[in-house]
């Protein structure tokens, strides 16, 4: 759905731009590819780190741990994992909808979505090449930290 | 290619190259993962495979087709609340994962949207995206996601205030500088 979306917008930018103007429109698709170019490195590593977070962090087992375990190691752990995966949401929602249906904590379910989105500790790689170490860092360790004030939130919220 | 391309290509990938080196150690060395670890590396190169052309193509049109003083105006430092806004529906109407907005803001800061402004829009992709928001709904519950929703955008903001806080001015301009040389 997302990419729809996406090719949906380049597409209409594309024509609207050819009709305008040629040249202009050669030299963004040019644009296009040297930037990409140019962080291809980091994204190859990156690609890396996934695939092997996901192999040994793979859905079951991230169920298994976010299905038993709770309290705040439970919350914890949920962030942690979520921080060092990348999952798109249109598996991890329904992943996490079963676990709730399962009786698994919202806290702790929250914790793992915010962290999941927020904080990305395997495409550091990429956030780094363009904002420092500095920003990079900072702002995964602060939005680690929000994950879990976020999650406590949605946690009491649901229990209302 | 003449040596001296070649010989910077090398450096660049000189991190690839480990990767990968360590990815083949992985799946000799630990047959256990070896399978996973297989299917994910194809899953994830198809997701970047399909995302990125769109993406990549977004940003050479942002690039060649708006003036750097309309960003300023209604991004940069002066924008206010107008910009922040402007920079969360930017964020927000985006799709694709996190590290799809990362170029994206590079360009962004390029063309002189403020440096707050980017942090609220690279937390807007991250996690108030619309497509995924309703999905989020129907899949957790509205109570589940709008509430996430309502503490994320608090939080995005806290975020982005605290990092332009302390962080020196002196490391921004650097940053900026780096995204000038995007061509």
């Amino acid at each position: 759905m997302d990419a729809y979306l996406l090719y949906g917008l380049a597409v209409v930018g594309l024509v609207l731009s050819l009709v305008k103007d040629k040249t202009k429109t050669t030299t963004a698709l040019k644009k296009a590819w040297k930037a990409f170019e140019g962080i291809l490195p980091q994204f190859l590593t990156v690609l890396v780190l996934v695939a092997v977070a996901l192999a040994i962090l793979d859905t079951a087992t991230i169920s298994r741990f976010l299905g038993t375990k709770a309290g705040i190691w439970g919350i914890l752990g949920a962030s942690i994992i979520g921080a060092i995966t990348l999952i798109p949401g249109f598996v991890a929602f329904p992943a996490a909808a079963a676990l709730l249906a399962q009786g698994a904590g919202a806290t702790q379910i929250a914790a793992f979505v915010s962290s999941l989105m927020m904080v990305g500790v395997v495409t550091l790689p990429m956030e780094i090449k363009y904002f420092g170490q500095r920003v990079a860092i900072l702002r995964n360790v602060l939005a680690f930290m929000f994950s879990i004030v976020a999650a406590l939130f949605v946690g009491w919220m649901v229990s209302l | 290619m003449d040596g001296v391309t070649m010989k910077k290509d090398l450096k660049r990938y000189s991190g690839v190259i480990v990767a990968i080196i360590a990815f083949i150690a992985f799946i000799v060395f630990l047959p256990v993962w070896r399978t996973k670890a297989i299917v994910s590396i194809v899953f994830q190169t198809k997701t970047m495979l399909l995302v990125i052309p769109p993406i990549f193509i977004l940003l050479g049109l942002l690039d060649v087709w708006v003036p750097r003083e309309k960003m300023i105006r209604y991004m940069g430092a002066g924008s206010g609340v107008k910009g922040g806004v402007l920079a969360f529906l930017l964020g927000s109407f985006a799709a694709g994962p996190l590290y799809g907005a990362f170029p994206f803001a590079a360009v962004l800061m390029k063309k002189g949207a403020s440096f707050t402004n980017i942090l609220i829009f690279i937390g807007a992709w991250s996690t108030t995206k619309i497509p995924m928001l309703l999905f989020e709904i129907s899949a957790l519950g509205p109570r589940f996601a709008l509430s996430r929703l309502a503490i994320d955008i608090v939080g995005i903001i806290v975020i982005a205030f605290a990092i332009k806080a302390v962080l020196p001015k002196k490391e921004v301009a650097r940053l900026y500088a780096q995204a000038e040389t995007i061509d």
